[in-house]
């Protein structure tokens, strides 16, 4: 079979399997519909929490940003792992022991306070809005990539998925099929990773591979050729850092605490059974995303090693087949400039070939002549990895809009039917919005994903650490330490990305800090403001700070 | 009085086991994957330089044990005080 009939019959399979998990998990209340009535075991909250996390960007891109990162690709391995740790000490416990919906209604409750509510409905919307509009894209990308759609009509049939068991199943129907979700994209991530790893080093353990010799006969390892490879061609180092190390610190920070602070991460812990399950399914997570995000650095590797021996310096009439599939979609450019018939990939003017990184796990499997039905899977991969990523923040998105702001602020009276009548239709306008986003992106995916974690790291982060582990904090504090952080990273993400307030170069950095990183120093910023404003404003009531001692433990007498 | 100090304790011991696990979480990201990354990769394990190893591989293994370890250290502190059903 061809590579789009293996696509068509293992795409269709598996959105069937969604489609009846959906109608399967129909939702009647509004508990069902925010959280899946907190009835989800530690596993399936485990696996549901790795595929929501694990978005377009994990899947698609991450592998080929390190691949030509190096070591820099370390910050986003460490930063979007190492963000667990601290939402499992610090935490998903207590908001699972707080026991409501959204984290927007965390902070409202905690910070006894309406405007502090409205703040945090702000931050949640501006970080999933600028969040699922990469993973529409990647929709729309896999679709088109596989099979031969335009990109727009890939991202409107990813939409009518999404909507249909976002809004008939709610965070129950969310959950399930990211369970689904989860088991599709692991298996097509690992499965051409496997074969890869042994076809270069007979090492069938790619994080084993990765380190071992290659097995051309040269007995030399192959992250030393490596390095050798991109030494001759002009490049650094494959295992040393191009960007400055205080840099690496502060996006590897960010990225850490910014997955702490993701709503829609957050919210899955609102879905377990008890106190110990939010801490159990966090650890469940972690190792299912682990198994990810140390194969990805192992592929990143091994597609370098084989980008430099099939093409580079290589004559353009002997080139593989794959090699004109991909120009043909212009994610690989080959502009002959020197009229030697050659391809010379440098890094320098005399550079003749730009690849895109995505390509470094779309098309993998193709540069390693792996068998058609892989390849097929990966697009499978791909569109479950952006689909899940989406279900949860439209879930986020809804959730905000019917109820903390419908329910909990503007419309108290309204009925449980009517909150759930609301819930769905915000699903369906956000749907609408994302998809919008999707067909006209601003930039490509993972640099506005990382954005996205600057600002969850600039204002909940803080807010929801302070709100669990300082009862002093008060609502003034809360609210100008998260309109600070917010202000300085919107501040600092429009003049260095988007040309605003005079625009700036990355000589001109502040501390050498780029604004994917930047989120850690409008982190430090929220907290300064904070506890400098406390000193100067009423204290909490009593009637807070007993919230806050039962939050603190994880069973009422 | 009794309860209130019970709580006290409870905390004050959770509180121990956050600010141990997280220096652990960054002496093996932060310090070892990158402040002391150039200083690390003159060591080599098999075919990875130490400090490339640990900012791509090592630190990522720390971490799920950091949360397994906390899970199982409050499961018993839980057990402990009396919390669980």
């Amino acid at each position: 079979m061809s590579i789009q009939s293996w696509t068509y019959v293992l795409v269709g399979i598996t959105f069937s399997i969604y489609i009846a998990i959906a109608i399967w998990s129909r939702v009647q209340s509004t508990k069902e519909f925010y959280v899946a009535g907190g009835g989800v075991g530690a596993w399936a909250n485990g696996m549901a929490t790795a595929a929501d996390w694990m978005s377009a960007a994990s899947f698609i891109s991450m592998a080929g940003i390190i691949s030509f990162a190096g070591y820099d690709g370390a910050v986003y391995l460490m930063g979007w792992t190492g963000g667990y740790v601290l939402l499992a000490l610090l935490l998903a416990p207590y908001l699972r022991k707080f026991g409501k919906f959204t984290v927007p209604e965390f902070i409202g409750d905690r910070y006894y306070s309406n405007n502090a509510r409205l703040v945090a409905v702000f931050c949640a919307l501006l970080v999933s809005f600028t969040y699922v509009a990469g993973q529409m894209r990647g929709v729309g990308i896999v679709f088109s990539r596989f099979l031969e759609v335009d990109i727009n009509t890939g991202v409107i049939i990813g939409m009518l998925i999404v909507l249909f068991y976002a809004v008939l199943g709610g965070m129950k129907g969310i959950t399930y099929t990211q369970v689904a979700q989860y088991c599709v994209l692991i298996f097509a991530f690992m499965v051409p990773a496997i074969f890869i790893s042994i076809q270069m080093t007979g090492n069938p353990i790619p994080q084993l591979g990765f380190g071992s010799e290659i097995s051309d006969g040269s007995s030399t390892y192959l992250l030393d050729k490596l390095d050798n490879l991109n030494v001759e061609l002009g490049f650094n180092e494959y295992t040393d850092n191009t960007k400055p190390l205080i840099d690496i610190f502060a996006i590897t920070l960010a990225l850490m605490v910014g997955t702490a602070g993701l709503p829609h991460v957050i919210v899955r812990f609102f879905t377990v059974k008890k106190v110990a399950d939010a801490r159990k399914s966090a650890g469940i997570a972690l190792l299912l995303i682990a198994i990810l995000y140390t194969t990805a650095p192992a592929v990143a590797a091994f597609a370098r090693t084989n980008l430099l021996e099939t093409i580079s310096t290589k004559s353009y009439k002997d080139i593989p087949q794959w090699f004109k599939k991909w120009e043909n979609t212009g994610l690989i450019i080959f502009d002959d400039l020197d009229n030697d018939g050659m391809i010379d990939y440098t890094n320098d003017d005399s550079n003749e070939l730009y690849v895109d990184r995505d390509i470094m796990v779309l098309a993998n499997p193709e540069i390693a002549n792996l068998p058609n039905w892989v390849v097929a899977l990966v697009a499978a991969g791909g569109l479950a990895a952006a689909l899940s990523t989406a279900a949860g923040l439209l879930l986020v998105i809804s959730a905000s809009v019917s109820h903390d702001l419908i329910k909990r602020v503007y419309y108290p009276e309204i009925s449980e039917k009517g909150e759930l009548v609301a819930a769905r239709i915000s699903a369906f306008f956000a749907v609408c919005i994302a998809g919008y986003f999707g067909i006209n992106p601003p930039g490509f995916v993972a640099a506005v994903v990382a954005l996205a974690f600057g600002l969850a790291a600039a204002s909940f982060f803080p807010a929801i650490v302070m709100g669990i582990f300082y009862k002093k904090m008060n609502k003034e504090g809360a609210i100008c330490g998260m309109l600070a952080g917010i202000g300085l990273m919107l501040f600092y993400m429009l003049k260095f990305k988007f040309d605003f307030f005079g625009g700036g170069l990355s000589e001109d950095y502040w501390f050498g800090i780029s604004p994917e990183g930047f989120g850690s120093v409008a982190m430090i910023l929220n907290f300064i403001v904070s506890f400098a404003v406390m000193k100067f404003t009423s204290p909490t009531p009593k009637k807070i700070k007993d919230i806050v001692d039962n939050i603190r433990i994880p069973e009422n007498e | 009085m009794k309860s209130k100090d019970r709580y006290n304790n409870y905390w004050r011991t959770n509180i121990k086991y956050v600010s141990t696990l997280l220096s652990i979480w960054f002496t093996f990201s932060f310090l070892f994957g990158i402040i002391l990354k150039d200083f690390l990769n003159q060591f080599s394990i098999a075919g990875f330089k130490l400090g490339f190893w640990f900012a791509q591989q090592g630190s990522i293994y720390v971490f799920v044990i950091l949360i397994f370890t906390y899970v199982i250290l409050m499961n018993n502190l839980d057990k402990k005080f009396g919390f669980k059903k």
